[in-house]
């Protein structure tokens, strides 16, 4: 059990939880969360928005029955977390290319955080696309050295790498195989996917994924894996 | 730790009667980092086919009210790599080894049952009840007359005691585990997963590739417990039970319906700590009501 520091609306439908924590989580990681006994029957698996010291932050969209009764929390109360799970991004040197779709931009900040702290010299530019309506963008932008959004179109179509880039992608599967597909050979390419899970810790394979060396767990293996590892480019 | 759970299934004796189902288990080591396994009456294998599986293409998993779909396509890694690299970890456990085992054809189930020869598991539970692949048996476990037909045949062929995974999928189970009892199985287990469908009617689609999928969860438990109740009256072979078992009061009651044992699956999921829950709270309600062993209240109703 965590306790809630703050539950709150950042957006329409888009929440932001702080909770209470103390661990080592890495950018790129999610926890299974859950404030119900076994209706809804499982935990949502939701990605590490940030973590700084005894704070670990999510942001989430309100799509179904669970992630309604967690934006309905309150501060000081509780919420069962299990976790960090999951590989993870690598640790990035050189420059850094983001490009985030809508609630998949997430996992983007603590990374982007991390980043900064790690390479003070590195570049970090960061592509933001949205469907309706911008969030969480000042945020970005004070860790960016240069910020390309997008509402309402194909955030994609502006998308132009630079030879020193690394690149990480999150967001729908439609916008990253279109990020994997068209950004040079010679950049390395992280996406991260996302899957139905039930168990988030690689026991039940309903988050099996396909990939160049046989199935992957997104849960366990994943869910950052290597553009080249789970499409065709 | 007391006595009071130590339960015989047949000549095998279980330091408690909770064995976490196939398939929501994986092969336990996922579960290590949560408990210490050898706390558990026994581990059941994920479930295994002769050649490796890749499984279901597609959504696998759809959330029901109180439920869970599933249509894994029994992904494994085969027989022989199962062998090779986790029956050596599995077998150190201090607890029961269970191995699930699922088949396409005649051929298949024998073949693998013969390869397991080699190992001292103490059960195989035999899966004809699989719905969600042709690999899984379940065109035999809905006919009595088939199920006992690839029965006999295991039983004869196997080194190890028989128990027999029975769908809720075909004919009358009751009739269904009797044909097994007849052909020298040694024990039942059910109920495997009900099978039902889902569509995304956002999508205009089905959810699953495979069309339809397997139900499990509290929302199945009435109807395990019906089956279980009807299988026990009608064998006098053990029976480990399951479907939708979410807590130690759950567990209880298929007991009292006549389960020697109980498998625990889709709870896991939930709580990844619930068969230890339920180990403690069958504990506590065996000391509460003053049994000396839970079996004095196997088959009460």
């Amino acid at each position: 059990m965590a306790l809630i520091l703050n539950n709150s609306a950042i957006s329409p439908g888009i929440f932001k939880m702080t909770v209470a924590f103390t661990g080592v989580v890495k950018p790129g990681q999610f926890f299974m969360l859950r404030a119900w006994d076994k209706d809804p029957l499982l935990s949502r698996p939701i990605s590490v928005h940030n973590y700084e010291t005894g704070q670990l932050s999510f942001l989430y969209q309100v799509v179904g029955k669970g992630t309604e009764i967690l934006s309905q929390l309150q501060t000081d109360d509780e919420v069962t977390i299990q976790g960090p799970y999951g590989n993870g991004f690598p640790e990035i040197t050189g420059d850094l290319c983001m490009v985030g779709g809508g609630i998949g931009t997430a996992p983007l900040y603590y990374l982007a955080r991390h980043y900064r702290e790690q390479n003070p010299t590195g570049k970090c530019r960061i592509y933001l696309g949205f469907r309706d309506s911008a969030y969480g963008v000042d945020a970005f932008e004070a860790l960016a050295d240069e910020m390309i959004l997008d509402v309402g179109g194909i955030i994609t179509n502006k998308l132009v790498v630079l030879a020193s880039e690394t690149v990480v992608t999150c967001g729908p599967e439609i916008m990253m195989e279109t990020v994997a597909k068209t950004v040079p050979a010679d950049n390395t390419v992280y996406v991260s996917l996302e899957a139905h899970m039930a168990c988030g810790i690689g026991a039940c394979l309903g988050c099996s994924c396909e990939t160049r060396s046989g199935n992957k767990k997104v849960c366990k293996d994943g869910p950052v894996f290597v553009r080249e590892e789970v499409f065709n480019v | 730790m007391s006595k009071c759970l130590e339960t015989k299934f047949n000549e095998i004796l279980f330091k408690n009667p909770v064995i976490p189902a196939s398939g929501t288990f994986g092969f336990g080591r996922e579960y290590e980092a949560f408990y210490d396994l050898a706390k558990l009456g026994g581990l059941c294998s994920k479930g295994l086919t002769l050649e490796p599986k890749s499984g279901n293409t597609g959504i696998r998993l759809w959330e029901t009210p109180a439920g869970l779909m599933n249509s894994i396509g029994l992904e494994n890694p085969g027989i022989d790599a199962f062998i090779e690299n986790e029956w050596p970890h599995l077998k150190e456990i201090d607890t029961v080894t269970i191995v699930n085992v699922g088949g396409k054809d005649e051929e298949s189930y024998l073949t693998a049952i013969e390869k397991l020869n080699v190992i001292d598991a103490q059960l195989i539970e035999l899966n004809i009840s699989c719905p969600n692949v042709k690999a899984g048996g379940m065109a035999y476990g809905i006919k009595a007359e088939t199920a006992g037909e690839i029965t006999r045949k295991v039983v004869e062929l196997s080194r190890h005691p028989i128990m027999v995974k029975l769908s809720p999928n075909g004919e009358a189970v009751a009739d269904i585990a009797r044909a097994c009892e007849d052909a020298g199985a040694q024990g039942i287990s059910l109920i495997n997963t009900l099978q039902g469908m889902a569509i995304d009617y956002k999508k205009k689609a089905l959810v699953f590739d495979n069309l339809y999928a397997g139900l499990s969860g509290p929302a199945v438990k009435p109807i395990a417990l019906r089956m279980t109740h009807q299988v026990c009256q009608a064998v006098a072979i053990p029976v480990m039970a399951m479907g939708g078992i979410s807590d130690w009061k759950d567990a209880l009651e298929f007991i009292m319906a006549g389960a020697t044992c109980v498998q625990i699956g889709t709870i896991n999921f939930n709580n990844p700590m619930a068969p230890i829950e339920i180990i403690a709270g069958l504990e506590t309600y065996c000391i509460n009501e003053g049994l000396t062993n839970i079996g004095q209240v196997r088959g009460i109703v």
